[in-house]
């Protein structure tokens, strides 16, 4: 085990290293001065723009500027945004808290329905509820998360008035971006569990158990359940990773203030360090989930930590 | 040879060909083919018959749009805005008077060629690089499955925004941004099914039959790895139309006023819950082109490698 964790801390850092390059390849060496756009449409005095790019290193060549890009990142500082010129993590900080508080509530609602609805398509096959479950994931995988955020805001908002059209940080504005973000995540988690779970039934040590007289509830929590959330914690662990990256459209949509609609706005003003800051986090907190997942994977399954 | 080329169960289009051409010994052309067989479990499957209609729908709604069109577009009419649905304008028009149905007709080209050209891109990077990683191993390898790793790390539409930052906004650079950051999973999906494929008989047999490198990758290996790799693509193909459509959407994918399915509904964010059919009928084009794809996808993997099922 010790081996395989240091292996795969080893790939990870090797990925974050990459992801930072292009990052930075990509969003310093953008064509522009950042700086030149800064003060609107009004021609800067071309001593101040030379000040400018001074203060936030843009006059240093590409190189130093990268090594101090990643030096301050392994150090926690992602340098000053250019509109109101705080520090990104202190910017960043509040609207951390409110993408982990959304993330955290959709994964509640995808586990829930997501795992419920799996379980019972897959242990009353073929009748109603599983074909209804089936018939449901089928479609709304079909559904991207603008529509769905759409359909929800003109039924609930709109029309019957029972939330918020536009979030203001509560626990009643919560609910509708969350659901929006968990519906479709729902859906492939059942039909995960119903697939795995099938499997997992007819398989030989199921049948063994049952043939040597284990209640049947037994059978389900220590045989079944336990083989098949395998491949749904997976599922859940990377979508969760993802959610907490940001929620890009979602936020858009219910101008919910977190990661991704700061990353809407920051593109908007073309505030450059934000749009760094938001994208290095997603991509780490992607790269960790991933491992945390890994390991979680070769705690639950023995067969993948030895090969 | 051309025992073992048959034996071999490659859904390869030129296989049938060449079996028939040096078919001089078995006069029985009647015989079912691999991709005779493959069709048929495909048209048994419902739903992957709903998705190719739907899909082929979607190819000639797209290649006709000047005809079925019934509107310019691009034509404002400022005289005849919100309009509700009509004889004359059957999805209504938008805040500029123009028509919806002509925007949605057309619409369907931007999700086409956005779809099509990203994922061949991607298909054409991630099959040359998953082939080689997958056929060599060793260095080679490690080093391409690293590359992989970084770009797998990015999530698609963050990872699509820092190029659309770099190249500005317009269809090329959806395409290629989409491209970028989906080829991983293609060079991913191919070396897996590269390394199962590697080590079965029918591979063997056919080196222990003297058979060249060049001959066992491209008629034994390939043929049998690209099954999931082909299904990926279809399922893929939906997603970056979806995430062509999340672009614009946000307002960095196509430019406001291109007839676009992402620019429709965001701009009918405005008359939420006053002129509903401003989105509901460019979220029913979005989830019909999505479905279609995924239908065919489900169909393609199953009547592929029935293994699977």
């Amino acid at each position: 085990m010790g081996k395989y964790v240091i292996r795969r801390i080893g790939q990870m850092v090797v990925v974050l290293f990459g992801a930072t390059l292009i990052l930075f390849a990509c969003l310093f060496v953008l064509p522009g001065d950042p700086v030149g756009s800064l003060g609107g449409d009004k021609a800067r005095d071309p001593a101040v723009v030379e000040q400018l790019r001074e203060r936030y290193g843009l006059d240093k060549p590409l190189a130093v500027q990268y090594g101090n890009y990643v030096t301050n990142l392994v150090k926690g500082d992602l340098g000053e945004d250019y509109t109101q010129r705080r520090q990104v993590t202190e910017v960043l900080g509040p609207k951390l808290g409110n993408t982990a508080k959304l993330a955290v509530a959709a994964i509640i609602i995808d586990v829930v329905i997501g795992v419920l609805a799996g379980l019972v398509a897959a242990l009353f096959r073929y009748s109603f509820w599983d074909v209804l479950v089936t018939l449901l994931t089928t479609f709304a995988i079909g559904f991207p998360s603008f529509v769905i955020g759409m359909v929800l805001q003109s039924t609930f908002s709109v029309n019957l008035g029972w939330f918020p059209l536009i979030s203001d940080g509560s626990f009643n504005s919560m609910i509708m971006p969350a659901f929006t973000l968990a519906i479709i995540d729902a859906a492939l988690v059942a039909r995960l569990m119903r697939g795995t779970m099938l499997e997992v039934l007819r398989a030989d040590y199921v049948k063994t158990a049952i043939a040597k007289g284990l209640p049947r509830r037994t059978v389900l929590l220590k045989h079944v359940m336990r083989n098949s959330i395998i491949p749904v914690v997976t599922y859940i662990g990377i979508s969760f990773g993802g959610l907490l990256g940001g929620a890009l459209i979602t936020e858009a949509i219910f101008n919910w203030d977190g990661m991704g609609y700061a990353l809407v706005t920051a593109i908007q003003q073309g505030n450059n360090p934000i749009i760094v800051g938001v994208v290095t986090y997603g991509v780490a907190v992607f790269v960790v989930l991933n491992l945390l997942v890994d390991l979680l994977y070769a705690v639950l399954d023995p067969r993948i930590r030895l090969s | 040879m051309t025992e073992l080329t048959e034996s071999a169960q490659g859904p390869d289009a030129a296989t049938a060909p060449t079996a028939a051409a040096n078919n001089t010994a078995e006069p029985a052309p009647a015989r079912i083919t691999q991709w005779g067989e493959i069709r048929h479990r495909y048209m048994a499957n419902k739903l992957a018959v709903v998705g190719l209609v739907l899909v082929g729908l979607l190819f000639i709604v797209a290649a006709a749009a000047p005809l079925i069109a019934t509107h310019d577009p691009y034509a404002q009419n400022l005289g005849n805005t919100l309009a509700d649905p009509s004889g004359e304008h059957w999805f209504g028009t938008d805040a500029l008077g123009r028509d919806q149905f002509s925007r949605i007709i057309y619409g369907s080209r931007i999700a086409v060629i956005v779809g099509l050209a990203s994922i061949f891109l991607a298909c054409l990077i991630g099959c040359i690089l998953g082939a080689l990683s997958g056929y060599f191993g060793k260095a080679v390898d490690s080093v391409i499955m690293r590359i992989a790793d970084i770009f797998f790390a990015f999530p698609l539409l963050i990872g699509a925004i820092v190029i659309i930052l770099v190249m500005g906004r317009g269809v090329l650079p959806v395409i290629v941004s989409l491209a970028v950051f989906s080829w991983a999973t293609v060079a991913r999906l191919l070396r897996s099914s590269i390394l199962s494929v590697r080590e079965m008989d029918y591979v063997t047999a056919a080196k222990a039959l003297g058979a060249s490198t060049t001959r066992i990758i491209t008629r034994h290996i390939m043929p049998n790895s690209i099954a999931a790799v082909m299904s990926y693509v279809s399922f893929s193909v939906g997603t970056a139309v979806v995430a062509e459509a999340s672009l614009s959407f946000l307002g960095i994918g196509v430019s406001p006023e291109v007839p676009e399915w992402g620019n429709m509904i965001s701009s009918a964010k405005d008359f939420l819950g006053v002129k509903d059919f401003l989105w509901v009928y460019p979220s029913s084009a979005i989830v019909l082109t999505v479905l279609g794809f995924v239908f065919v996808g489900d169909g393609l993997r199953d009547a592929l490698d029935p293994k699977l099922r």
